[in-house]
């Protein structure tokens, strides 16, 4: 069994040969400025809608990616990707264009994990060679769905968070050079009652602080960095506090993606950035290319989601979470 | 330790941060006075001009404070505000107007009739209903004991 | 005089609603409703008619004055026509402001775009 505890280990070896960032404009005024493949102007990118700049944002990830590295849908085995809109529309119309059998998969803000996660386990059973991972999030296309209108006259609270317009595909392969996934642990939802949807850190980080602790424990690795995908100022705190009182404090060199992309003190973005989009861009405009440089060895990625949606919240249900951990290696 | 959803949430509670109520109640003071006092200036101006009561310029009044606040939630300015007048830009009838032509703007793209016109009522729904609802109760109390 | 106390009570009463909305973190259309229905049973009541005179724009201004119109045309027009009047007279008082934003409303959705946040 490729298995140890509730983690899989990949036995051959599945490389991130190469990612594509596409990025909206307040992300590339931020801390990341510069490493993006490409920011946006402003949030439409010459489509009519919000939801048609996201799919195109989708697509033009993946096709920037498969120019870059000479790729021919001959040579991709499958593309796996996902959104936060109803019904995953994003993803799907993209794929649409993209013409590559399909997986649609719904994490939150959990997919770029969790498609990096399945897209290992198909190339390590030896199903497939290439597999592209791709997500996007909106901040315009995720507000009118889960919370007020943006032309709305009120206050966002201090521990909201910011949707991060961005989109990133990742290129999987079973040959050529590049840092290696080597343990895959997908997450069990997690929930403590936070119904707050103000609050998404706090929701979200008991499902972090599990998948991180299960993942520590089943392999051992001493990480050089773990980076969890989009609690903020608020759920960083929590799961710090989480592992202190274990005694395993992580903090030194424990990093978030939504206090990453954005300058929580200079961007009026409160608590930091969220979405599909927030860990998929800041992995594959920094993280992974700390890899690249050598700068870090060992890498904890997890990718983390809140599962719920603006009905069940209406009807008093709380919010679950969940966390995905990659654990990769140069 | 182990936490579970009744210790849980104390922890949320020492990491959320609080808002800050004072600078948001001083801004809530200053933007909602300043539109009453617009109000006041042209209820005023109303009187002045057309030789009408008080009680006959105030409906004029609220009609050309929705028509206001309706161009400057299109231009996108009225959010602005808000962000820093938070309750003082909800509570005058400028923020009624507010919630019915934002959700309206919003849901353009999805049509005139079942986009734009549907969600009209979205926000406004709840407080036209209650309004009526509660002035019809009001209305019947009145014949009860008055 | 008349401006001042505009400013002030419309400005106490909008700090009222900020301590609502900070203290119960509930969203707008929450604290909308709860001035529409306040306002309608201050105006039952007689009270909002001092405020009123007090603070002239600044209690008819907020929708507090909303629901008070409300409750009066309803109270003025049950006097008169019985039931079918306490059915119509909120109705009927408070129809320019609600007609306006319907129409203003929508005019102004047709004309510009949804802005995005930046």
């Amino acid at each position: 069994m490729k298995k140890t505890g509730k983690t899989f280990i990949i036995k051959d070896d599945v490389i991130i040969r190469d990612t594509y960032t596409i990025a909206g404009s307040k992300e590339g005024q931020g801390p990341l400025k510069g490493r993006f493949d490409m920011v946006l102007d402003d949030d439409l990118w010459e489509e009519d809608t919000w939801e048609k700049c996201e799919l195109k944002m989708q697509k033009t990830a993946v096709e920037n990616l498969k120019n870059k590295n000479s790729l021919i849908n001959e040579n991709i085995d499958l593309l796996i990707s996902g959104d936060l809109l109803n019904q995953i529309t994003s993803s799907s119309f993209a794929a649409r264009e993209l013409e590559l059998p399909y997986i649609g998969v719904y994490g939150a803000c959990s997919t770029m994990t969790l498609t990096m996660g399945l897209g290992a386990l198909i190339i390590d059973g030896g199903f497939a060679e290439n597999v592209i991972c791709v997500t996007s999030s909106h901040f315009c296309s995720a507000e009118r769905q889960y919370r007020l209108p943006l032309e709305m006259g009120g206050q966002r609270h201090m521990s909201a968070q910011w949707t991060v317009t961005g989109s990133a595909a990742v290129w999987l392969s079973n040959s050529g050079k590049g840092p290696k996934i080597k343990h895959v642990t997908f997450g069990k939802i997690v929930d403590l009652g936070v119904k707050d949807a103000n609050n998404m850190g706090a929701a979200m980080a008991p499902a972090a602080y599990d998948s991180l602790s299960r993942h520590l424990q089943d392999t051992g690795i001493d990480y050089d960095l773990i980076v969890t995908g989009d609690l903020g100022k608020v759920g960083k705190s929590i799961v710090n506090k989480m592992f202190d009182e274990d005694n395993k404090s992580i903090e030194s060199k424990y990093d978030d993606c939504g206090t990453i992309i954005f300058d929580v003190n200079k961007q009026d973005v409160h608590a930091g950035g969220s979405g599909c989009g927030c860990s998929a861009t800041v992995f594959g405009s920094f993280l992974y290319k700390k890899l690249l440089n050598n700068e870090i060895k060992k890498l904890l990625f997890t990718s983390t989601g809140a599962l719920h949606s603006p009905t069940a919240t209406l009807q008093g249900e709380s919010i679950p979470g969940i966390a995905h951990c990659l654990g990769i290696e140069v | 330790m182990k936490y579970n959803k009744n210790n849980y949430k104390k922890v949320v509670d020492e990491f959320t941060p609080k808002n800050k109520i004072l600078k948001n109640c001083l801004m809530a003071f200053i933007f909602g006075g300043t539109i009453c006092l617009i109000g006041e200036i042209i209820n005023d101006s109303f009187v002045g001009w057309l030789g009408i009561s008080d009680d006959e310029a105030s409906p004029m009044t609220s009609v050309v404070l929705v028509g206001l606040s309706a161009v400057l939630t299109g231009l996108g300015w009225y959010d602005k505000l808000g962000k820093i007048g938070g309750a003082g830009m909800v509570v005058p009838i400028t923020g009624f107007a507010n919630s019915v032509v934002s959700p309206a703007l919003e849901y353009k793209r999805e049509g005139f009739i079942l986009g734009t016109a549907a969600n009209i009522f979205k926000l406004a729904g709840p407080v036209l209903l209650f309004g009526y609802f509660s002035s019809f109760i009001v209305g019947l109390l009145s014949m009860l004991f008055k | 005089m008349n401006y001042v106390m505009s400013f002030v009570i419309g400005g106490l009463i909008c700090t009222a609603g900020q301590i609502i909305i900070d203290t119960f973190k509930k969203n707008n259309a929450y604290l909308l409703v709860l001035l529409v229905v306040t306002g309608c049973i201050l105006g039952f009541f007689g009270v909002y008619d001092k405020l009123v005179e007090i603070g002239h724009s600044g209690a008819t201004v907020p929708l507090l004055g909303f629901g008070n119109s409300s409750a009066k045309g309803a109270m003025e027009e049950a006097a008169g026509k019985g039931f079918m009047g306490a059915l119509s007279g909120g109705v009927i008082r408070t129809a320019p402001g609600v007609a306006a934003a319907l129409l203003f409303g929508y005019t102004v959705a047709v004309i510009f775009n949804p802005h995005g946040d930046k």
